[in-house]
């Protein structure tokens, strides 16, 4: 009897698409009150008459502390390395990077074994100027092989895949090359199993500046891009590295983001100074999930894909997708805007609502 | 002293070996780089207008934190009681405010600290019944005519066994042994389904084979405890009681199934169950013949065998956990394995031992099999 009561229904894997997206249908907590009504597990009992339907989102806060790093300091910081000059005379940036596994608190009371860069995920957001010679020396403090793909132009010795530039355990490796082409770029881990040693966090931007020098005719499309000059100190720019996390190892993320922690800009929205134009350096590093997204709210974008040309490739859209490894910068405006939340997101649904939902806060 | 000492010694070396293991771990170069084993099941799902609420019981090798949940792949605020992480083998109640869709399905799934993922399905959402009015009404309704009616009915054919030859009899009888062996494999399988349902480490369906055991030796005992095997009304009794025990579970079964929806089923498995349920009457009725039953012992009989089910149904529509469920099942076919054997040594006693294999008594149990299967198609 009761098989044939409970038959005819199929079961399907938690992840359907959510039903409940919409522009209106969405009630999200606002930052202060989740973290005081959901702190921890110390919710009591229920008292589900004034919940109404709830809300999505996740229950709690992560301890930055404890992890070393957080969501709205990744969004905003860019790594210069140290410069110095060559006895050529030309200009040369360097930086540090260790590898290592390290457990960290990927959403409120879920911990994660991630493999990182300078113990971050994603890794630093290494930024330098077109033309510069690049040393980026790696060492490896992790239990696992690991190495440093760049995506920009280089020698095949730089290339940081199995056979050249893969560091063992416990060495080290100096991966040099010059700072081209311009634009908004990443690198990885490229070993092997390759899927898991990007998902588990060993990725980062890497980003060059155009040099105004380098593009005559243009130093006024190239000048407020490069870091340090007057035309480029009105902009507030944000690093987003949309990333995903597979928890139980099945090869489904269980959390999406951008910046590692799921929610983490709705707990506390990036905040923009309407009178500032804004930039957004986008990069996909999602795994498992063949495309990404990025939607704006009540505003458009213009967006340079891969960052690699001073006039946009696409104008005045709202929404813009990457496959993995693809990226691109975004620019707009809050000016003519009242002050108040904007949302933005992966307009999958499915990814908001597992994490990759945030809100700017215009003021 | 000595004889002490017979005892203890032995004892200690156990717990010396306990000590040891505990406290020297010497496993530990196995199992110190494995994150800790989870098992998370849901036991109960309650669905009161805007709210999911959820039983669920944990088991593994550390207490386990629900650290996030997930409704239809997105996720959801909620909260848990007790807070903080579930001991061993205890359970938690889960709160998730969630405008859930009455008729859809709802997928649940619930992250631990480890980032483990436990899935549960509501197949179809609908509101759980009430324990006051209509709902309470309608289920009452359900048990009656599910259990005590058709029951009833089929012990209606008492009168005709007056009368009836020796042979038709001992077809009679060993019809009512096929009917109850169909009972007890049904019975048996519903608890093994349950059994699985549960936590791993309850180990239910062990549990369905031991308590089926543990009843029939009980009710052996009970019914022979003045030397002598019951006859008669006291048979048709025993008879009454383990069906009320099958029915019971089956109750529990139907009332949860009613509860997570499918109530549009609900009607046409009534049907098939009534005209099942009145084979399990005559079953009752069989070995009633030469005896002066009163009128109130076939109220009795019928009440015993078929309100049971009532209760399950009640019950079952509160949604229990699977462990108690099977464990009713369990106790159900040990009553039931019980009648068996003491309807089987009845036909022995009076027809001779021979008469088992005779053929009124194979073409009776075959037919009582027979019948029982044919009438569960209906359901």
């Amino acid at each position: 009897m009761r098989r044939l009561l409970r038959s005819g229904f199929s079961r399907r894997a938690a992840l359907s698409a959510g039903a409940f997206l919409g522009l209106g249908g969405l009630a999200l907590t606002s930052s202060p009150a989740s973290a005081e009504d959901h702190s921890g597990h110390q919710a009591t009992k229920s008292t589900h008459g004034g919940h109404g339907a709830g809300s999505m989102g996740v229950v709690g806060t992560v301890d930055y502390a404890r992890n070393g790093f957080d969501p709205w300091t990744l969004a905003t910081k860019f790594d210069y390395g140290k410069t110095s000059v060559d006895p050529d005379g030309r200009k040369v940036r360097e930086w540090t990077l260790s590898a290592a596994d390290q457990e960290i608190e990927l959403a409120p009371g879920v911990l994660f074994p991630a493999w990182t860069f300078n113990g971050q995920v994603p890794g630093p957001a290494l930024r330098c100027v077109e033309g510069e010679r690049l040393r980026i020396r790696m060492i490896n403090a992790s239990a696992h092989e690991h190495s440093m793909h760049f995506h920009g132009i280089h020698a095949a010795r730089m290339d940081g895949v199995p056979g050249a530039g893969m560091v063992a355990p416990g060495e080290e490796f100096t991966y040099e090359f010059d700072a081209k082409p311009f634009g908004c770029h990443l690198y990885h881990c490229h070993a092997l199993p390759l899927k898991r040693h990007i998902h588990k966090g060993l990725y980062g931007v890497f980003i060059v500046d155009p040099d105004p020098a380098l593009h005559p005719g243009e130093e006024a499309l190239a000048l407020p891009r490069l870091t340090g000059s007057p035309e480029h100190a009105q902009w507030q720019e944000f690093v987003m590295v949309m990333n995903g996390f597979d928890t139980n190892f099945d090869d489904e993320n269980e959390f999406y983001a951008v910046n590692t922690t799921p929610f983490a800009y709705i707990e506390r929205p990036l905040e923009i100074d309407r009178t500032r134009p804004v930039r957004v350096y986008l990069v996909n590093v999602t795994e498992f999930d063949p495309i990404n997204s990025f939607h704006l709210h009540a505003n458009f974008f213009n967006y340079y894909d891969h960052g690699t040309t001073l006039t946009p490739t696409l104008r005045t859209v709202d929404t813009v997708m990457q496959c993995q490894a693809q990226r691109g910068i975004i620019e707009f405006s809050f000016a003519d805007h009242e002050p108040g939340l904007y949302m933005f997101h992966a307009h999958q649904s499915e990814f908001a609502e597992l994490g990759w939902m945030s809100h700017f806060k215009v003021v | 002293m000595r004889r002490a000492l017979q005892y203890v010694l032995p004892l200690a070396l156990v717990a010396a070996l306990v000590a040891i293991l505990l406290y020297a771990n010497p496993l530990e170069r196995f199992t110190s780089a494995a994150p800790p084993v989870e098992e998370v099941k849901v036991e109960r799902v309650v669905l009161d207008p805007n709210l999911i609420r959820l039983q669920v019981r944990a088991d593994g090798s550390a207490p386990i934190s629900i650290a996030q949940v997930q409704v239809d792949g997105a996720y959801r605020t909620f909260t848990i009681d007790p807070p903080g992480p579930i001991a061993r083998l205890r359970t938690a109640t889960i709160d998730i405010p969630y405008p859930w869709v009455s008729g859809e399905a709802h997928h649940i799934a619930l992250l631990t600290s480890t980032g483990a993922i436990f899935e549960h399905t509501i197949e179809v959402a609908q509101a759980t019944p009430a324990w006051h009015g209509d709902d309470l009404a309608l289920l009452l309704l359900v048990g009656l005519v599910l259990g005590f009616a058709p029951v009833a009915a089929g012990l209606l054919f008492y009168p005709a066994l007056k009368g009836l030859s020796d042979r038709a009899l001992q077809f009679l009888l060993a019809l009512t042994v096929g009917l109850l062996v169909y009972l007890f494999i049904d019975t048996l399988a519903e608890g093994f389904e349950l059994g699985g349902e549960a936590v791993e480490r309850l180990r239910a369906r062990t549990l369905v084979i031991v308590s089926a055991a543990v009843t029939t030796g009980l009710l052996l005992a009970v019914g022979r405890r003045g030397g002598k095997a019951p006859e008669g009304i006291a048979l048709a009794f025993y008879i009454a009681l383990g069906i009320g025990l099958h029915n019971l579970g089956e109750g529990l079964v139907v009332g949860a199934s009613l509860a997570t929806g499918a109530a549009a089923l609900a009607t046409f498995l009534l049907v098939g169950f009534v005209i099942h349920n009145v084979s399990e009457g005559f079953g009752i009725a069989a070995p009633l013949f030469g005896a002066k039953p009163k009128l109130w012992m076939f109220v009795a009989l019928a009440s015993l065998a078929g309100l049971p089910a009532i209760v399950g149904t009640l019950v079952g529509a509160q949604s229990i956990g699977p462990y108690w469920t099977a464990l009713c099942f369990g106790i159900g076919a040990g009553a039931i394995l019980q009648v068996i054997i003491e309807v089987t040594a009845l036909i022995a006693r009076r027809s001779g031992s021979e008469a088992l294999l005779s053929a009124p008594s194979l073409a009776g149990a075959m037919a009582g099999l027979a019948v029982m299967y044919a009438t569960a198609l209906l359901v």
